[in-house]
This record gives structure tokens, C-alpha cells and sequence, in this order.
């Protein structure tokens, strides 16, 4: 899967969970702030990364993702070849 | 009050649908594929929250909350809480519910096919626990006086709203959220299917059918049904418009067999309450019966309101012929649909109820909506392990 195809994937199933629209995902925006995530709802989006491309997150590596270019990236390091 | 029922989801729709006789049963196709005995159940539309709460909130919702939200939202709007309000005075919330099957299901599916917890996502903790409605309704709507569910089998509705009048009655809250929900996914009752406890009837209209020599089963029903209780001083001091007055509350358990009802308990529910509401059986205009439908208990109960009504014929009918067993939800929802008939003058027919059989034939089912004009009434809920519950209402001219 190329970065192009995660992106695009990735903030549609974003968007369509925590509803909100997919223009307002941009690379450098804070992920939290723009999905609106509280302690409960990061849960959501550990469990739909874990769903979708068995990616498991460790609670201490969730520093690691402040905007959505980090995200990008871990999920990028961590797909299953 | 308010409701989200299958004969309706405002008061007038309700008012309507009980009037005129109609049925909220339906054939259900998911259930007969799935492997149901019985594919009936009762036809209650899913609200669409997601323009009235956040996801984020929405989330911890299960199907019966998310019904009992819209029951509460109207009630208190009809009540007259505003959120203002509520927000400067201690409001609390007693509800009934008793299951949360599909939710749990869901969340464990989830996490048997990742073979991960976290999978069940973080909605799934506050989906699945029982007292789910109370949890989610207390933060919607800024609830910070008592919260607690009360779980009594198909009594929850009904044990709701008389431990609200007691916290009431004994000065502990002035204002009460009182109500009941039930699920009405098929995943809620199947293992109540599994014991072979539902209807069969070709025609979905026909097959509830409390008290008539006919019926072979109870249909599942679902929804919920809110009803502000508060103290006559609040009331008063908030110009609130007062619909009634609830007078009596008994309560018994029967310490019998798990499912099969006897007499006694259930007399002995009539007897305290109308005890409690210092009122004298003729001085009852209607009874709404528990009856489901099945055999033996409508057996029991009509045997029970026979021995404690003596040869006052009161009038008896069973809401349950158009709705089907409402369970949890059930014994507020027919507070409400008692509530309509008295403030309308009518008492809606039993439907269905065509011929009484030999242990039914003591009480005075009226089979036709009549018009009738009644200030008191009785409403009996009893449940699975022996509980039962019996509450007296009257009527309050403003």
C-alpha cells in the first residue's frame, strides 16, 4: 500500500468515525484536537487502526502520534508485509 | 411523560393508536432466518440521535438508552425542566432496565475476533453494563441527585417509579426521572424464546392476546416510557403541569418458583397498595393488568384481582394485546398508556380478547375501547424470580 493510499484511506475511516469532515484532516493538523478525541475516544481509534490493519498501538508509543503526518507514519513502519 | 413505543413515539400518537385498537406486532423475517420458535415482535423504530448528541457521548449508548433518551427528552419538555433548571437543582433518575444483551454480544464478538480487548472499543464497558440508561441519561441531562437502576424482571418499570415516590414521599429528592427500557433486538430474547414462552399465530395482530382461551404465548415489545415524579410543593413552586397523583405503591415477592407465578404474591402486591393509597377497591375505575398472554399467568393474575376485587366487576384490560410484553419498560409504559385513557376518557380495549377460558372468566375484560370516565386506577408488573409490583394513580384536575 502506498503512503498516497493510506492517507486517503485513513482519513475517510477517520472522518466516518468521529464524524467530522475529511477536509478538516490536513498532514500537519493535531490529531486529538481535530477528531476531538478524549482518553476514551483515543481507544476508538487504537481499536479501528488494530481492525483494519492489525496495528497494535502500545498505550507508551501514543505520544509518538501528534499530527497526522506522525500517524501516517507509524501506521507506514508497522503494516504487516 | 414520554414514550417511544411501538404504537407511537409522541403522547398524541399513542393516545391515537390505543384508542383505534392498533397492534404494533409485526412478522419479523430476521427472526424466522435466524432460528426463532416464534418470528413476532413489536415494531419500534431506531431514533436518529446523531443531530442530537455527539458522537463521543452517542457511543456509550446502547439501543434501549438511546430510546429512553428520546422518552426523556419529551418528558421533561412536557414537564416543563428546562436544562437551566436542572442545572441549579438536584434532579435524580430511577429506571428500570434489565438487560443488556446485543451491546455485551457485540463487544465480545469484537474482542473474540481480534483476540484483543481493546477491540471492543471504548463505548463498550458503558454499553454493557445494566445500568446503562441510568449512567448515560444522568451525564445527557445533568442528573445529580440519586442514580440507580432498578433491575426487577419485567416489574424494573413499575419497582422504578415506586421507589421514586418513596424517595419523594419520605423528602429524600423532590424531583424523580422514573421510567423503564427494553431492547427490542432480537439477541434480548432469544434464550426467552428458547424456552418456548412466545406466541405462535399466523396473524402477528392476533397473537397477543392476555386472558382469551386462545392465547399460547407473549410477544416481545420494546422501547421506553420516562415520567417526572416530583413533590406536590416543587410542582407547585415551578408551575409545573401537574397530570396526576401516584397514591399507593405494593410490592411483594412470591418466594416461589422462578417463572411460574402463584396467587398469593401477586394478591398480596393489590392488597398493600391499595392499602398504601387508603383507597377502597370501588374506588378503582380500571386495572391495567400485567397479562401477558401466557397460560398460567394470566391464570394467576386474573385470579388474584378476582380474590381482592370481590364482586366488584372493575374494568381490566391488558395493554400488552396491541404493545406485546414491553418487559423492563413495561411498567411505566403503562402507566402512560393508563395515564392517556384516564386524562381522555376511554379505557382501551383488550384486543383480542374474544372468549375467556374457565380460570379468566372471574374478571371483566373489556374487549372494545368504551368510553369511561375514571379519576383512580391500578397497574399491575410481575416478574421472573417472583417480584411483584403494583402501583394507584389519580387523576389531578389543575
Amino acid at each position: 500500500m502506498t503512503r498516497e493510499e493510506i492517507i486517503s484511506q485513513v482519513n475517510d475511516l477517520l472522518a466516518n468515525e468521529f464524524e467530522v469532515e475529511v477536509s478538516e484532516i490536513t498532514p500537519e493538523a493535531n490529531v486529538k484536537e481535530t477528531l476531538m478525541l478524549d482518553s476514551l475516544s483515543l481507544v476508538d481509534m487504537v481499536a479501528l487502526l488494530q481492525f483494519n490493519y492489525k496495528i497494535t498501538i502500545p498505550v507508551n508509543e501514543l505520544h509518538k502520534i501528534q499530527t497526522f503526518n506522525n500517524l501516517y507514519d507509524y501506521i507506514e513502519q508497522h503494516l504487516p508485509k | 411523560m414520554g414514550i417511544w413505543s411501538c404504537l407511537g413515539t409522541t403522547l398524541e400518537e399513542v393516545r391515537q393508536s390505543l384508542y383505534d385498537g392498533k397492534s404494533g406486532i409485526v412478522f419479523s423475517q430476521e427472526r424466522k432466518d435466524a432460528g426463532f420458535r416464534s418470528p413476532l415482535a413489536a415494531d419500534v423504530p431506531l431514533p436518529d440521535l446523531k443531530k442530537l448528541i455527539a458522537r463521543n457521548q452517542r457511543q456509550f449508548m446502547p439501543e434501549e438508552a438511546q430510546y429512553a433518551y428520546m422518552a426523556t427528552r419529551d418528558a421533561l419538555e412536557a414537564a416543563r425542566l428546562d436544562m437551566d433548571y436542572i442545572d441549579q437543582h438536584e434532579v435524580g433518575i430511577v429506571y428500570g432496565n434489565d438487560s443488556v444483551a446485543e451491546a455485551t454480544m457485540l463487544a465480545l464478538d469484537k474482542f473474540r475476533q481480534a483476540g484483543s480487548t481493546a477491540a471492543c472499543g471504548s463505548g463498550a464497558i458503558f454499553q454493557s453494563m445494566n445500568s446503562t440508561v441510568t449512567m448515560n441519561l444522568a451525564c445527557l441531562f445533568h442528573l445529580k441527585g440519586i442514580n440507580l437502576t432498578a433491575s426487577a424482571a419485567c416489574a424494573s418499570g413499575s419497582q422504578s417509579i415506586g421507589l421514586g415516590a418513596l424517595l419523594i414521599r419520605n423528602g429524600l429528592q423532590e424531583c424523580v426521572v422514573c421510567g423503564g427500557a427494553q431492547e427490542a433486538n432480537m439477541y434480548g430474547v432469544a434464550s426467552f424464546d428458547g424456552i418456548q414462552s412466545f406466541a405462535l399465530n399466523d396473524d402477528p395482530v392476533k397473537a397477543s392476546r392476555p386472558f382469551d382461551r386462545d392465547r399460547n404465548g407473549l410477544v416481545p415489545g420494546g422501547g421506553a416510557a420516562t415520567i417526572i415524579l416530583e413533590s406536590y410543593e416543587h410542582a407547585v413552586r415551578r408551575g409545573a403541569p401537574i397530570l396526576a397523583e401516584i397514591i399507593g405503591w405494593g410490592f411483594s415477592g412470591n418466594g416461589d418458583h422462578i417463572s411460574t407465578p402463584n396467587i398469593a404474591g401477586p394478591a398480596r402486591s393489590l392488597e398493600l397498595c391499595l392499602k398504601d393509597a387508603r383507597v377502597e377497591p370501588r374506588d378503582i375505575g380500571y386495572v391495567n393488568a400485567h397479562a401477558t398472554s401466557t397460560k398460567i399467568g394470566d391464570a394467576r393474575e386474573a385470579q388474584a384481582i378476582s380474590q381482592v376485587f370481590g364482586d366488584y366487576r372493575v374494568p381490566v384490560t391488558s395493554t400488552k394485546s396491541q404493545t406485546g410484553h414491553e418487559m423492563w419498560m413495561a411498567g411505566a409504559s403503562e402507566i402512560i398508556y393508563s395515564l392517556l385513557m384516564m386524562k381522555n376518557n376511554f379505557i382501551a380495549g383488550s384486543i383480542n380478547f374474544e372468549n375467556p377460558d374457565d380460570e379468566t372468566a372471574c374478571i371483566n375484560v373489556l374487549p372494545e375501547t368504551r368510553e369511561a370516565q375514571f379519576d383512580i386506577f391500578l397497574s399491575n408488573s410481575f416478574g421472573f424470580g417472583g417480584t411483584n409490583s403494583t402501583l394507584i394513580i389519580k387523576d389531578f384536575k389543575n
